[in-house]
């Protein structure tokens, strides 16, 4: 078991910067993911901590030796591949004894090893079996069985879940957090779903472009994102945003735009001070909207239009619009509302968000 | 309601009848599609393998029809110690041929299979020996080979490696030394871009997952590309072997089939009986002896892709 330690690493193609100076720090028997949209970087900083990829700039470290110029084999690290990459001429235990083989294991110690995962993963029945011959699911954990059999420092995972079904995926999920609590092996996890990266990371990495754009636990990226390309990749539904200019109103602020006129909450008055006669940013989430009793003040409320209201049982999703801006609200049950009503939703102002309207940065209190 | 009500007072019934439309039949639009092919097959395979049987039970030489002999041409080639030399030639020839092309158009496949600049350039211009047409190329290959005019004697020469001119197609080692390189120089091409196209159906992860497991290059292609490119590699032998055995072109053109038959294969020894010398049935017979040995290579060797592939 091992730290990972990526120091200010870039990754250019001949004519592509992929990964911009992405610097992070994996404790070790932690489970690390790095989540964002196709084409940010996450896989290929993945690769380069494989060793698939050479750095073009900066240093990559496992435990406390640079591993820039090591090859993927004296990395002691596993990886899952996104489509299994199961050898398909080899049986199942071949596929997992490869490894092993390969690193001149005796025979007793390979069969013992590969037994013990095969026990872990319940495919115990299918090790005489061609990758061919089992489901999405089974191959999953014989590319899981594979990575485990050798006990190595870290494990990297890339998009390991991301062709199961969603039923099976789901299922998968809270396998692969099991493992990773009985096994304690450094983890690096590259997937493009949010609900993945938020269920499974002791700590998640949101990249975009080549960069990183916040680091932090689950609960910390969905409470407080530092910018609002975090606050609406993180959560489901995603964050509103409204575009509004702040303005002084007396001793407080108001943040406005033609359909909505509210109060800036307490606690982000001071810093959105200096923000007074610019656009900025409101982003507030769906289970923080409500729909408004008439007990709230006036300007902790704004008007919008229902144009459809999705029942899921035990909430219900108002798609509204408000102006330039539509929005989603996840309110209570029992509330019936008609297409075309107007109504009017009450936010908490604890939770929300503002960000600036050029940076896209959040302001904070 | 209404409609129903009507149906199940009178229960009149109308039965559609299907309209007359012969070509929505399976069977015959079988037929009619399988048509072509089989007169193509039957006028130009079929037709002329029997008459060349036909004629090898005869004694036909040019001009003179001839009357049935039975196995009597076949006899005589079992004595004929032309015809053995024909049988080793063509098994020597093949089996050294198909190895080297196998080995170097692996290695060029290998290579083409990574990436570099001008890729698809250097992949189509590997081609070229394949496209040329084989005779003008073993022209220009005859006088590379000429004991004259060589130009592979001028270099060697010029280089100091012989004193004195080398008569490549004049001795029956060289000569066969020299049809063997003309073949694989004009074979390469053919397997290093099949096995190319297999190289390609490989996933690279599937390297990447064994570079990861701990195997080195070798191992990686001993243990991975090796046997999933088998399929195709066996595929291409297959193809190489048939039309190697059977070759005729090159061996015609730089050598004849000499010095003094050392060279003859199976196609240019019954070329030059049957229509240099005239003597058809003799030729025809000479043709068919290939048949039960190709047959016998082609059986084994569908077995084997068979099990391959199974895998």
């Amino acid at each position: 078991m091992a730290t990972v330690s990526i120091r200010g690493v870039h990754k250019r193609y001949d004519d592509f910067h992929a990964v911009k100076g992405v610097s992070l720090e994996i404790k070790d028997k932690e489970f690390v993911v790095l989540v964002g949209p196709s084409g940010c970087g996450k896989t290929t900083t993945l690769r380069m901590v494989a060793g698939l990829e050479t750095i073009t700039e900066g240093n990559i470290l496992i435990g406390d030796t640079v591993v820039n110029e090591l090859p993927p084999m004296d990395r002691d690290i596993a990886m899952v591949f996104q489509n299994y990459a199961l050898y398909p001429h080899m049986s199942v235990y071949d596929n997992m004894a490869f490894g092993l083989k390969m690193r001149k294991f005796d025979k007793a110690e390979i069969k013992r090893r590969v037994a013990e995962a095969a026990d872990i993963l319940g495919i115990k029945d299918h090790l005489h079996r061609k990758p061919r011959q089992l489901s999405g699911g089974q191959r999953q954990r014989v590319a899981l069985g594979r990575a485990i059999v050798r006990n190595p420092q870290v494990f990297l995972f890339d998009e390991p879940l991301s062709n199961l079904d969603a039923k099976l995926r789901v299922q998968m999920r809270v396998e692969l957090k099991k493992l990773h609590q009985r096994l304690g092996t450094t983890a690096v996890y590259v997937t493009h779903d949010q609900v993945e990266a938020m269920t499974l990371g002791d700590r998640v990495v949101v990249m975009k472009d080549g960069l990183i754009q916040q680091v932090g636990e689950p609960l910390e990226l969905y409470n407080n994102p530092a910018n609002k390309y975090v606050g609406g990749f993180i959560g489901s539904p995603a964050m509103n945003f409204a575009d509004v200019t702040i303005a002084q109103n007396g001793s407080g602020l108001m943040a406005s735009n033609s359909a909505m006129n509210i109060a800036v909450p307490e606690h982000l008055a001071a810093p959105l001070g200096a923000h007074v006669g610019k656009p900025a940013t409101f982003g507030i989430r769906p289970e923080d909207l409500r729909l408004s009793d008439g007990s709230e003040p006036a300007h902790q409320t704004f008007e919008a239009v229902v144009e459809v209201a999705e029942q899921l049982g035990s909430e219900i999703l108002l798609d509204v619009s408000c102006g330039p801006s539509s929005m989603v609200a996840s309110v209570d049950p029992t509330v019936r509302v008609k297409p075309g009503e107007k109504i009017r939703l009450a936010f908490n102002p604890k939770r929300a968000h503002f960000f600036d309207g050029k940076t896209e940065m959040a302001v904070r209190g | 309601m209404a409609v129903a009500a009507s149906t199940s007072a009178s229960e009149r019934v109308i039965v559609a009848k299907a309209k007359w439309r012969p070509l929505e039949s399976e069977r015959n639009l079988a037929w009619l599609l399988l048509l072509p092919t089989m007169v193509l097959l039957g006028l130009f395979i079929a037709y002329p393998f029997m008459r060349g049987l036909l004629l090898s039970v005869t004694d036909t030489r040019v001009g003179v029809p001839g009357e049935f002999v039975g196995l009597d041409n076949f006899r005589r080639l079992a004595s004929d110690p032309i015809f053995h030399a024909v049988v080793w030639n063509t098994c020597w020839y093949t089996f050294v041929t198909t190895i080297f092309k196998l080995a170097l158009g692996l290695w060029l496949a290998l290579l083409l299979n990574r990436s570099f600049k001008f890729k698809a350039f250097t992949r189509a211009f590997i081609l070229l020996p394949f496209i040329i047409p084989t005779v003008l190329s073993t022209f220009a290959w005859k006088w590379m080979f000429d004991p004259t005019f060589s130009v592979l004697n001028w270099m060697l020469y010029q280089t100091g490696f012989i004193r004195s001119a080398i008569n490549w197609l004049g001795d029956g080692d060289l000569a066969m030394l020299s049809i063997i390189i003309v073949n694989i120089w004009r074979g390469v091409p053919f397997f290093a871009i099949s096995l190319l196209a297999g190289l390609q159906t490989i996933s690279p992860d599937l390297n990447e997952a064994a570079a990861i497991d701990g195997a080195r290059p070798l191992q990686r292609f001993w243990y991975i590309t090796w046997p999933l490119l088998l399929p195709v590699t066996m595929v291409v032998m297959l193809f190489s072997v048939i039309q190697t055995f059977a070759d005729f072109q090159i061996v015609y053109v730089m050598t004849g089939g000499g010095p003094a038959n050392a060279t003859h294969l199976f196609a240019t020894y019954a070329y030059q009986l049957g229509v240099g010398t005239g003597l058809l049935s003799q030729g025809a017979a000479v043709s068919l002896a290939m048949f039960p040995i190709l047959l016998l290579i082609v059986i084994v060797q569908l077995l084997y892709i068979r099990r391959v592939e199974v895998r």
